[in-house]
């Protein structure tokens, strides 16, 4: 469902050593390692992502419950157009299972890594330490644009890093990215 | 067969002339470029074995060729006559002489002050540059063939090139005499004093008698299930089609898979030594074809020691690793557990195999019935260790320092049984995971993991 994904400007982080946003948002405090004890400050996804997946979900319901009613309608009977329910009723919970995902993204930075959070039934954490980024890279498909959104991807040695987060507005992806790159660079660790 | 009949009329040139520094920013890596003009590369040239060696790529062609269509080439083979093969023979000798020895004739290499350069190729010509510094680890080996013409292969490990640059072929004691040069000033030492520095010193940890490779193969069960199946499948088959080249389609790769992992692995792995020294772990094992390897310490990233069923009672171990942008895999073959443990600890400084894991919560169970008593898990100070695996126990070892990323996942069923899996990848694209752990034990796991992988590599970093 999600087509506007892939493409996009991808942007190599590594470069950007600029625009040093320390202020205002809620890092955990740089005082070094003291810190992990406490619960990290959590923060969750934009509404923007889960209206843009919603409208897509619709689009592709109404396009598919067309197709389930019309063709069988024409071709065996009046009473078949009612197999158009079915759609319907599957993209009633899919709108329901989107909320539900979308709620449960979340992720935290703190002194010394990045965690992300997600999924309900699939639960899935993930820790990645700063030191051990090696590229940032933030994406837009179109769609995402149109919604004000960019994605950000954070790749490490290993390929099982599947470190991501879908949706976040530009302004907050973009001081993500140079946060992260400036931390990386500070704790870099190589292999 | 035949060997061409041109022998090389220019003698190698005698030592390294030494080069102006380069002018240019040479490449980090090894890099293609389009060479120098071929009067301005000063340098030597391969061991004149190398064209006899080369010599039989156009054969090998051939010989691709017929047994891509073996029967095409059947009906070729009958239509010839013994003039028309005289007359193939006549030109493909000459062809096949002239291959071997122009690709000799522009392969050059030369050590300077900073890089090792190798140029290759008489139509695409292919100049490498290999910094010094970033040499990994220098690898000797000699086939059979060279083995018997008293030749060995140089292979370059270099941080972060694909493919490991080759000199194929140098002397013998011309290829040990540049591999401990090349490793002196990769440690560091003045191009001059590298020269005279020789060898590190190593001292042996460990040698695979021929008598337990032997027994160890014999009891490991893929060895007698690859030999089973090229008994069984084929007779079956003939028995079931009545066609011959059905049959033998399947039985001849049966039949290699069988000789490879019995005989093949045998002969690979015969007499495996390894030894200790300052540039890392050193190997070397074959029968007929011997290879040299180093292991670098410090980059290795997982160590799994194996522990099949048969070998329990004899408490023998197979130990493998994990090493970035390496294609080694085996560290010992097979030897006793004390003794492989002592070579892990080599390998990862530091580090002792923890004895004691801890399993997963009975109701572990109802998520992965019987099997979950194979799991477990150890963390100490420097490593993560976990097990998995009932039969052919695999213990799996991340140090703290080598981890890239920590992942905590759990299904919809282990949630019904609040237990969880915690999954810590390294850097060689092996994820150990710890499975089954109970789900506020993992949580926490998660937590007390990322601040080890932390502390553990600002200790590595500064020590």
């Amino acid at each position: 469902m999600e087509t506007g994904r892939a493409g996009g400007a991808g942007t190599d982080g590594t470069q950007g050593d600029g625009g040093t946003h320390d202020g205002d948002d809620g890092t955990q405090g740089d005082g070094g390692g003291t810190c992990t004890g406490a619960e990290p400050v959590w923060r969750a996804l934009p509404p923007g992502l889960l209206r843009m997946r919603r409208l897509l979900l619709a689009l592709w319901t109404v396009l598919l419950a067309l197709l389930a009613g019309v063709l069988p309608g024409l071709f065996a009977g009046p009473a078949w157009a009612a197999s158009a329910l079915l759609p319907c009723a599957l993209g009633g919970w899919a709108w329901w299972l989107l909320g539900r995902n979308w709620r449960s993204w979340r992720y935290a930075e703190r002194a010394d890594d990045l965690l992300i959070s997600r999924g309900v039934l699939w639960h899935e954490e993930t820790v990645v330490p700063y030191g051990r980024m090696q590229l940032v890279e933030v994406t837009s498909g179109p769609v995402q644009r149109r919604f004000g959104l960019a994605g950000i991807q954070l790749h490490t040695a290993a390929a099982a890093t599947d470190a991501a987060i879908p949706g976040l507005v530009p302004e907050e992806a973009e001081r993500l990215r140079d946060r992260l790159t400036e931390l990386g660079e500070a704790r870099s660790a190589g292999l | 067969m035949n060997t061409p009949g041109t022998t090389p009329d220019a003698a190698p040139e005698p030592g390294a002339a030494p080069l102006p520094p380069d002018d240019a920013v040479s490449a980090p890596e090894a890099a293609a470029a389009p060479g120098p003009a071929p009067q301005t590369f000063p340098g030597r040239r391969l061991h004149p074995f190398t064209p006899f060696r080369r010599a039989w790529a156009p054969v090998a062609v051939l010989v691709g060729w017929a047994g891509h269509d073996p029967s095409g080439a059947q009906r070729q083979l009958e239509r010839l006559t013994g003039s028309m093969l005289l007359a193939g023979l006549a030109v493909l000798i000459p062809a096949a002489a002239l291959y071997g020895f122009l690709s000799w004739w522009f392969t050059r290499f030369a050590v300077t002050d900073s890089e090792l350069r190798i140029r290759t190729g008489l139509l695409f010509r292919r100049t490498a540059h290999i910094r010094l510094e970033r040499i990994q680890a220098v690898d000797v080996t000699r086939p059979l063939v060279a083995r018997i013409a008293g030749v060995a292969k140089l292979r370059i490990d270099v941080v972060g090139a694909a493919k490991k640059d080759e000199l194929s072929f140098l002397g013998e004691r011309e290829a040990r005499a540049l591999r401990a040069e090349l490793l002196a000033r990769a440690a560091g030492f003045a191009p001059d004093a590298a020269r005279t520095v020789g060898e590190a010193p190593a001292h042996r940890l460990l040698r695979v008698p021929p008598r337990s490779l032997a027994l160890a193969l014999a009891l490991t069960g893929a060895t007698w299930a690859s030999l089973l199946a090229a008994l069984v499948v084929p007779p079956l088959l003939w028995f079931l089609t009545h066609s011959l080249w059905t049959v033998l389609g399947v039985a001849l790769p049966l039949l290699g898979g069988a000789g490879a992992r019995s005989a093949g692995r045998y002969v690979a792995e015969y007499d495996w030594t390894v030894s200790d020294s300052p540039d890392g772990l050193r190997i070397d094992h074959g029968l007929l074809d011997r290879t040299h390897e180093t292991v670098p310490r410090g980059r290795v990233q997982t160590v799994r020691i194996v522990e099949p069923l048969l070998w329990r009672r004899l408490g023998w171990v197979r130990v493998e690793l994990d090493v970035a942008g390496s294609a080694n895999s085996v560290l010992v073959p097979v030897a006793p557990r004390a003794v492989a443990e002592e070579v892990v600890a080599r390998v990862l400084p530091g580090v002792t195999v923890p004895a004691v894991l801890s399993r997963p919560p009975r109701r572990a169970g109802r998520v992965l019935p019987v099997w979950w008593r194979g799991h477990g898990l150890a963390v100490t100070g420097t490593v993560f260790a976990a097990r998995h695996g009932l039969l052919r126990r695999r213990l799996s070892l991340v140090p703290h320092a080598k981890v890239q990323s920590v992942r905590l996942t759990r299904g919809p069923w282990q949630r019904l049984w609040r237990l969880a899996s915690v999954h810590v990848d390294s850097g060689a694209g092996r994820t150990v995971t710890a499975g089954l752990r109970d789900a506020a034990e993992a949580a926490l796991l998660l937590r007390e993991q990322a601040e080890r992988s932390r502390t553990g590599r600002r200790r590595a970093g500064s020590s």
